[in-house]
């Protein structure tokens, strides 16, 4: 065999490279798609009017069908598809309604043969999958509605299929109605309180005992730390019987020390409920038992450790006590991870689901999480309103991530460093 | 006294002062919680018909784990717990899965290409709004007649099945939505580190060696991350025992007939369903068990395997 000279092997090293960089991009772009698909299939269907979301194939672009009559474009909507078919098992020919016509794609393991079939929704006793009847589609028929304003709104009239024509129109009023069908602004209120305030006080309680855990010496430093680090391996679980249950006793017990019942009274903020002061639906309940935080404690510990220690020193020098170089020195120097476990923080707080779920009865006090389970409760098969609340819920995070990009990436490498 | 005492005392307080806040929230909501819970673990306290808590020692563990013989044979005191055990871990086979698949993708994410940043961002898209929002997605894209994997399906001639409403496919639905959720999320993040911590210099004395790529991955890429394959797994774990809630919460309520039910949806069911505050702390105290467990036997075995 000949021998490649030094130009040959380098383009054919080039050439392989190409090779490698195009199947990367395939591979990477293929699953790119399958990570987003489920949003655009979101978006789509919360965009599309009640009658056009139930469609056999996917339909990505939300359409609106009309009709054209003697020059006029007239909007419709299809009331009954009728079909005249062959059932190909007999031969014979029948007419049935077009919405029982399953699938129109021919067979995976014959592509040329386009047949058609009918599944018969009704299930056989003992069968697990319901018939399929083989037919072939002569004719098709609709009985449409125009719902076009005008003179001949409400007209029925029987059309061929396919003199019914489709434009793009998306249905923005869905997320009008989503928004309108909850109170969605209170939840947006609510979550938005509640998130900022957790996340101000997590961080702030997180720092200051970081910073004693990580420069300050005290008898029992190290016993303490390793029993909050404990703390991060017992289940959300075990904890949350008992505060629920103190929240749940803690007005009663007020009340009768007080001798009053302003405990377990509901307030109100002029017209708006805000709550009872303590307890089940407070926003002290919400807030309370989340200002504190073992994992950002040691977050901010681990990344305190790796400040060099002179410049603590010599504000020590110059006179400043443990709180002025807090203040002045590790947290200005700091503000990186701050910015991470602030981020981390309130994300986690904004989507935090089962503590609001169980401390919260008043539609009033609910956070968008739970606001949106019991929409679902509400609206079960109004798939386009609940695509489009998920879409409402989800936009915040999605600012939020776009904003603090980087810090994620940061953050998430801190968060593994072994202590 | 003499000042270098005096100034340690004065440390000691100020630092006192410094873990105040935190310390207090930690005494109140989670020391404190975490000893009432196990005495609550051996009480039988109905919250709901408001009846006085009864010490039963340790009747609900007896209930929980322990056996009876019906008609000579051997029967669970509480069934459901121990299929609910083998939901939580059928459901946690899906880790190892989603481990490889974050490490594909970061192998791949750490050659220097375009855009990289752009994938990055939209790998890490469904971990960011992983929530509420998202179950309900799925819930959509599961439907048996018009979801979308379904029409996807019957596109190429198949049958897709109920996804969340048969007990086979229930669980393996779960399974892929979580795939979905964290397959480009932390742990492909982690192992990206990982990865751009590798010396370059080992790759090249490979090369010069001969070494085709899977070997260079094999002997190379694999063992310099250990330390974060560790990590990674027992973080997982972890999360594993304890996940479940919301999915089963929004998408199944648990069903069909018990099939996504974890070890954390019971717990809600009897805490705040039927309100049996004593028997859910005791369930709760049985998983922190199990997470314990499995954690320091992963740290022991783990420790002999990873070289770091």
């Amino acid at each position: 065999m000949k021998s490649l000279t030094a130009k040959e092997s380098k383009a054919r090293k080039k050439r392989k490279g190409l090779f490698k960089k195009f199947f990367l991009y395939a591979l990477l772009s293929f699953f790119g798609i399958s990570m987003v698909t489920p949003f655009f299939w979101t978006l789509s269907t919360s965009l599309k009017e009640p009658g056009n979301i139930f469609t056999s194939t996917p339909e990505w672009i939300p359409r609106a069908k009309f009709i054209e009559r003697e020059g006029k474009k007239l909007d419709i909507r299809v009331k009954e598809e009728n079909a005249t078919f062959k059932v190909l098992a007999t031969g014979k020919i029948r007419i049935g309604r077009k919405n029982r016509i399953y699938s129109e794609r021919p067979e995976w393991w014959n592509p040329f043969l386009k047949k058609y079939y009918v599944l018969e929704k009704r299930k056989e006793e003992g069968k697990e999958k319901p018939k399929r009847i083989y037919v072939k589609i002569l004719k098709e028929k609709a009985k449409v509605e125009i719902i076009q304003e005008g003179p001949d709104k409400g007209k029925v009239l029987e059309v061929p299929s396919n003199a019914i024509k489709e434009r793009v129109n998306p249905a923005w009023k869905n997320y009008l109605e989503a928004w309108r069908a909850i109170p969605f602004a209170r939840g947006y209120i609510n979550s938005l309180f509640v998130s900022i305030t957790i996340t101000l006080g997590q961080v702030f309680t997180s720092a200051l005992a970081a910073y004693a855990f990580a420069r300050l010496s005290f008898p029992g430093r190290d016993k303490l730390f390793l029993g909050y680090l404990g703390t991060m391996m017992i289940p959300g679980a075990v904890t949350m019987i008992p505060v629920f249950i103190l929240l749940r006793k803690l007005p009663e017990v007020l009340n009768w020390i007080f001798h009053t019942d302003f405990w377990s009274t509901t307030q109100y903020l002029g017209p708006y409920m805000v709550g009872t002061p303590i307890g089940i639906d407070s926003y002290f309940a919400l807030i309370g038992p989340l200002l504190f935080s073992a994992y950002g404690t040691f977050m901010l510990r681990q990344f305190f450790m790796t400040i060099p220690r002179d410049l603590e020193d010599a504000a020590r020098i110059d006179g400043s006590g443990p709180f002025g170089t807090f203040f002045r020195i590790i947290l200005p120097l700091s503000k990186p991870a701050l910015a991470t476990l602030t981020i981390f923080t309130f994300m986690n707080s904004w989507r935090s689901f089962l503590w609001p779920l169980i401390i919260t009865n008043s539609m009033e006090m609910k956070t968008i999480p739970v606001m949106i389970a019991s929409f679902q409760g509400l609206y079960i098969t109004d798939w386009h309103l609940l695509m489009a609340a998920s879409l409402i819920a989800l936009v915040p995070m999605l600012i939020v991530f776009i904003i603090g990009q980087r810090f994620f990436v940061e953050g998430i490498r801190l968060g593994a460093i072994k202590g | 006294m003499k000042p270098r005492t005096k100034r340690k005392i004065r440390e000691a307080a100020s630092s006192y002062a410094f873990l105040m806040p935190n310390f207090l929230g930690f005494l109140l909501f989670t020391s404190g919680p975490v000893i009432f819970s196990l005495f609550l673990a051996f009480t039988k306290w109905d919250l709901l018909t408001d009846s006085s808590l009864k010490w039963v020692g340790l009747e609900n563990f007896v209930r929980l784990l322990w056996f009876h013989y019906e008609a000579g044979a051997p029967v669970a005191n509480d069934p459901y717990f121990w299929k609910y055990v083998g939901n939580t871990f059928f459901i946690m086979l899906g880790i190892p899965v989603g481990m490889a698949g974050s490490l594909a993708l970061a192998v791949a994410m750490n050659q220097r290409l375009k855009g990289i940043v752009f994938f990055r961002t939209v790998y890490f898209l469904p971990t960011i709004s992983m929530g509420v929002a998202i179950y309900m997605l799925w819930r959509w894209i599961y439907n048996e007649d018009f979801g979308l994997i379904n029409s996807l399906l019957a596109m190429i001639g198949v049958d897709g099945p109920g996804w969340l409403t048969s007990t086979a496919w229930s669980k393996p639905a779960l399974m892929i939505m979580n795939l979905w959720g964290t397959v480009g999320g932390y742990n492909m993040i982690l192992y990206l580190a990982g990865l751009q911590g590798i010396s370059p210099e080992l790759y090249e004395a490979a090369s010069i060696d001969g070494a085709s790529p899977w070997q260079k991955f094999r002997s190379i890429t694999w063992p310099m991350l250990g330390p974060t394959t560790f990590f990674i797994f027992v973080m997982s774990m972890i999360g594993g025992f304890q996940s479940g809630f919301e999915a089963a919460y929004i998408m199944t309520n648990g069903g069909p007939a018990g099939s996504t039910t974890t070890i954390s949806y019971y717990i809600w069911q009897n805490a705040y369903n039927w309100f049996k505050m004593g028997y859910a702390a005791s369930i709760a105290w049985v998983l922190f068990i199990m997470v314990f467990s499995v954690t320091i036997f992963n740290w022991k075995v783990g420790g002999k395997i990873v070289h770091y």
